[in-house]
């Protein structure tokens, strides 16, 4: 401890070791505190993880198109929340008009299937016309220079949509056969959860198909591996990029889909931005480049988040726990970045990568 | 067919088709109307007809400056300049005729036309590469399976919803006012009048380009004077305001509009002037460059000298509004040499600068508020508080540094975004309620006094930030002059190399972000001080975007080109409200080009220019 690699005495290392273990004191004594004194339930606690859970499917959906750019690009592609938005806002408006023939209660998983590619798809044309017309001719410059464009790119779309779909929250409508809860002993579990997590289950396991069984998915690999070498054996680069974009769009408005039915508050051109650095928290939480690292990630954070606020800071005797929930999420993506940059899945990666 | 190959009119159709893109875009997203509030010159043309004019001239102003070049005809530039004109009036008037009752089934009708000419056409192109009859078939289906369902999806909303404006929230009735130039009745006429009106334009932009040197560069430089003075006819009436008489003022503006009268003799005067100048600023650039080396000093000291008069002098030539705006633009100077120390200097991307920003307006205003959360109820004033600010916005600047000393580039700045979430969610949070207010922030900051004089005007403020700014100018010049900012360039270009010259990097970058926050502190506390409340909505994400846009935009890592920043993008949308809407959206627009086209700004540093030159980007990061 307080020594660097080469054994001298270094302040850094020194305050991120004393930072190391306030942490966990603070983390100690909160969860003894609220354990302790019995507040909350074990069914409460259930839920909580529950809620967690739904949610962490959501980010897990989002790093996902983290990962497979940042497997590929090296890059972080900061206006993947605003994809994730274009497609939960524009889905919106099919909702409603379903909702309106009829035919979301009707037919809610036909409806809902429906939703499900219109909003990945709007939400791919926007990863593709990014990567094109922002990434692509910048590939190669300096790390931080597509960094910028990114975030460039993220309040230029933010605002587009903006103008196009106006600035109100707007709600999904309600599908019947969402509401209601499923009840197992103590505990109740809404149906909405349900969804939420097994839908993102299913969206996964397409993804793991895709890389690991495709045509194209070996080309991805491939190309993340080595990209002159993959050149060199005609896999065409450029196509395998925008089709990797095209991808993590999809997931990401699938999951915009998925966050409008699964909360009431309703999507507006915003709505992409901090879940966006969430989802990159997963990632990188996961091992940012690996795909089974940021679906873990994604429920760990969602957990975390769900249960951080109760049993650590209400034990510390902060009010209002509840509403430091984001303020959790950026800790963990700032300390993350300290103690494990490489993730909880992720190997040491090599120079050029890291 | 041969006409159409040739490389001269595929060039003409993709720039017309991206002009008509682009207003499109402007129209859908409700930047023409919000323009079109704005009059230029009373009664004839608004800055929104200007938008829709100016793309096509400009268009073909361009198209023809490459056709010359490659040799064309007159006659066939012209043609050019015509059609750019229709191709960019073109998407708006089909946009308009889908919006319209009559041909609404149009809509319906390309949407379920679209998957199959798009699928047809990517199968086309497949089968071009030379790919299987099995494959190209397989395209096509997929291709319009997917389109399909988009397409489908979107007909489904609007047959819905019967009309564009229940999605589309600015494909209202002010925007089809504006581009059928009040012709919303008879669509016809409106059509016919915008594609008149566009090719006009285009027409106007070749023959602009055609005309010889001198003349061309005069009427230019009279209709850009023109535009510019219409377009901030409000700015412009302000600062007269201050030296003209009444009756004199009402000759030239109706309102804030510049009269017609008024605009033709600007018109006529600056192009007259353009043409002195273009007549006989060659001869008077070099008998400048023929001085002899002193003489050439005094002639720019005495320059450097008239312009410090007039920033001395400025409140009282712009009046109160307008200091108003130049006490905003101001602060975001400091803000952005400060955080250039980091970005720049260092080549630290920190996206977390509001943290500094928040930290000196709040320390300000619970130590001198006189309201029920001020801790000293007044006794304390704003110049015994300005070091303290400074200080705790260095200590919070070396606190959050701390933890990303060891993190590579992209990592940093995310994690020092996730800082300025922080601050932000725990400013509104119930926790710190009793301390700083929660969501209603601290109110009652009282305004600074000099002596006896209370300087709660922005006139006066206006020199509190002039002094910091001057300040904080001559540190940074001589920070990067000194050790220290050779070690951080050093850092910027490679940091594993700067580690081995010897270089302590942990050190050096935490003096970077301690510096850099440093003048965030003060910029935070004037702010707060001017405003007289503090409260979290002040202290957003949006504030780091703006500070790094300045940057970005004037230049990374200059200091002249940071105050232009400032100035065009903080002063810009204050004075032309129709901008501050689309503010973001400029500023997005802005990056992203800016990363493309010219990465070191549109004033570059003389370091950064001599990299760019020697045939690399310029870094802006290290240990790539």
């Amino acid at each position: 401890m307080f020594r660097n690699k080469s054994g001298e005495f270094s302040w850094v290392d020194f305050t991120i070791d004393v930072l190391r273990v306030l942490i966990v004191l603070a983390v100690v004594v909160g969860a003894w505190n609220t354990l302790s004194s019995g507040r909350i339930s074990l069914a409460q606690w259930v839920n909580l993880f529950a809620a967690g859970l739904s949610q962490g499917s959501i980010y897990a959906l989002i790093a996902l198109g983290y990962t497979l750019v940042y497997g590929i690009l090296l890059m972080i592609n900061f206006a993947h929340g605003e994809v994730f938005m274009a497609g939960a806002f524009s889905a919106f408006f099919l909702a409603e008009a379903l909702n309106q023939t009829g035919f979301l209660n009707a037919q809610p998983i036909l409806a809902i299937l429906l939703l499900f590619m219109f909003a990945g798809l709007v939400s791919m044309t926007v990863a593709v016309l990014v990567e094109r017309f922002a990434y692509r001719p910048l590939r190669g410059s300096p790390r931080l220079v597509p960094l910028i464009t990114a975030i460039g790119a993220s309040f230029f779309l933010q605002y587009t949509f903006r103008g196009l779909y106006g600035s109100h929250f707007k709600a999904y409508p309600q599908v019947q056969l969402l509401q209601g809860t499923l009840q197992l002993g103590d505990i109740s579990i809404p149906v909405t959860q349900i969804f939420v997590f097994s839908s993102a289950l299913v969206l996964m396991f397409g993804l793991h198909w895709l890389v690991e069984r495709t045509r194209i998915g070996k080309a991805m690999r491939a190309v993340s591996e080595n990209k002159e070498v993959a050149r060199l054996m005609g896999i065409d680069i450029d196509w395998v990029i925008l089709f990797t974009f095209g991808v993590g769009g999809f997931l990401a408005g699938s999951a915009g889909v998925i966050n409008g039915l699964f909360r009431p508050q309703g999507v507006n051109f915003y709505m992409g931005f901090i879940p966006g650095i969430k989802a990159f928290t997963a990632a990188v939480l996961g091992g940012i480049g690996n795909i089974p690292g940021a679906m873990l990630g994604g429920l760990f954070l969602g957990v975390i988040e769900a249960i951080g606020p109760n049993l650590v800071l209400a034990g510390l005797g902060i009010p209002g726990a509840n509403q430091l929930k984001d303020v959790i999420a950026f800790t963990m993506l700032v300390l993350v970045l300290i103690f494990r940059p490489q993730g909880i899945l992720g190997e040491r990666l090599s120079e050029t990568k890291a | 067919m041969n006409i159409l190959a040739s490389q001269a009119s595929r060039r003409v159709l993709g720039l017309g088709l991206l002009s008509g893109g682009f207003i499109l875009f402007a129209g859908v997203i409700g930047m023409v109307a919000a323009f079109h509030e704005r009059e230029i010159v009373d009664d004839f043309i608004s800055l929104g007809q200007v938008l829709l004019l100016g793309s096509p001239f400009i268009t073909s102003y361009l198209m023809a400056a490459r056709l010359t070049e490659t040799g064309e005809d007159p006659p066939v530039i012209l043609a050019g300049g015509a059609l750019i004109g229709l191709l960019t009036a073109l998407p708006t008037v089909i946009l308009l005729l889908f919006n319209s009752d009559e041909y609404r089934y149009l809509l319906d009708a390309s949407l379920k036309i679209i998957p199959f000419v798009a699928a047809s056409y990517l199968a086309w192109k497949s089968h071009a590469q030379g790919n299987e009859t099995r494959q190209v078939a397989a395209t096509w289906l997929v291709a319009a399976l997917l389109i399909g369902i988009v397409s489908f999806g979107f007909a489904l909303i609007f047959e819905v919803k019967g009309d564009l404006r229940g999605v589309l929230v600015n494909v209202d009735r002010d925007w089809v006012e504006v581009v059928t130039f009040d012709h919303r009745r008879e669509l016809w006429t409106g059509i016919g009048l915008l594609l008149a009106a566009s090719a006009g334009a285009g027409l106007a932009g070749v023959i602009m380009r055609i005309l010889p040197d001198i003349p061309r560069r005069a009427l230019l430089y009279g209709l850009g004077v023109t535009l510019l003075v219409g377009a901030f006819g409000e700015t412009v009436r302000l600062i007269l305001q201050e030296n003209l008489d009444r009756d004199t003022l009402r000759e030239i503006f109706r309102r804030d509009t510049l009269r017609q009268n008024a605009a033709a003799v600007l018109f006529i005067v600056s192009t007259l002037a353009g043409f002195l100048w273009a007549m006989f600023g060659g001869r008077a650039q070099s008998e400048f460059a023929a001085l002899d080396d002193s003489r050439r000093h005094t002639m720019r000291n005495l320059g450097m000298l008239l312009f410090a008069a007039l920033l001395l002098a400025l409140p009282w030539l712009i009046g109160r509004t307008l200091s108003d705006v130049a006490v905003t633009i101001g602060i975001f100077v400091l803000m952005g040499l400060g955080l250039n120390i980091a970005i720049g200097l260092a080549g630290l991307l920190d996206l977390g600068y509001v943290t500094n920003y928040a930290v000196g307006a709040y320390i300000l205003a619970v130590l001198t508020s006189i309201g029920p959360l001020g801790l000293f109820k007044g006794s304390f004033t704003f110049w015994m508080v300005i070091p303290v600010a400074l200080l705790a916005a260095m200590f919070a600047g070396f606190i959050f540094a701390v933890p990303v000393l060891r993190m590579r580039g992209d990592y940093l700045a995310i994690a020092t975004l996730g800082f300025g979430e922080i601050i932000g969610k725990l400013a509104l949070s119930d926790w710190l309620k009793p301390l700083i207010g929660g969501a209603q922030g601290v109110q009652n900051i009282p305004k600074p006094f000099l002596f006896a004089t209370e300087l709660k005007n922005p006139e006066q403020l206006y020199y509190i930030v002039l002094v910091a700014s001057l300040v904080t100018l001559f540190v940074s010049i001589r920070l990067n002059n000194s050790r220290t900012g050779r070690q951080w360039m050093a850092i910027r270009e490679d940091e594993d190399v700067a580690t081995a010259m010897g270089i302590d990097t942990a050190r050096a970058k935490l003096l970077a972000f301690t510096l850099s926050a440093a003048t965030g502190g003060v910029a935070g506390a004037i702010f707060a001080a001017k405003v007289g409340t503090v409260f979290p909505n002040s202290f957003t994400v949006f504030i780091s975007i703006n500070v790094l846009s300045l940057i970005i935009v004037g230049g990374i890592a200059s200091n002249p080109g940071i105050v232009v920043g400032a100035v065009v993008l903080i002063g810009m949308p204050e004075l032309l409200r129709e901008f501050s809407d689309f503010r973001f959206l400029m500023y997005g627009a802005l990056l992203i080009l800016m990363m493309i086209n010219r990465p070191q700004g549109l004033i570059p540093s003389k370091l950064v220019m001599h990299e760019a030159h020697a045939g690399a980007k310029p870094k802006l990061s290290a240990g790539d």
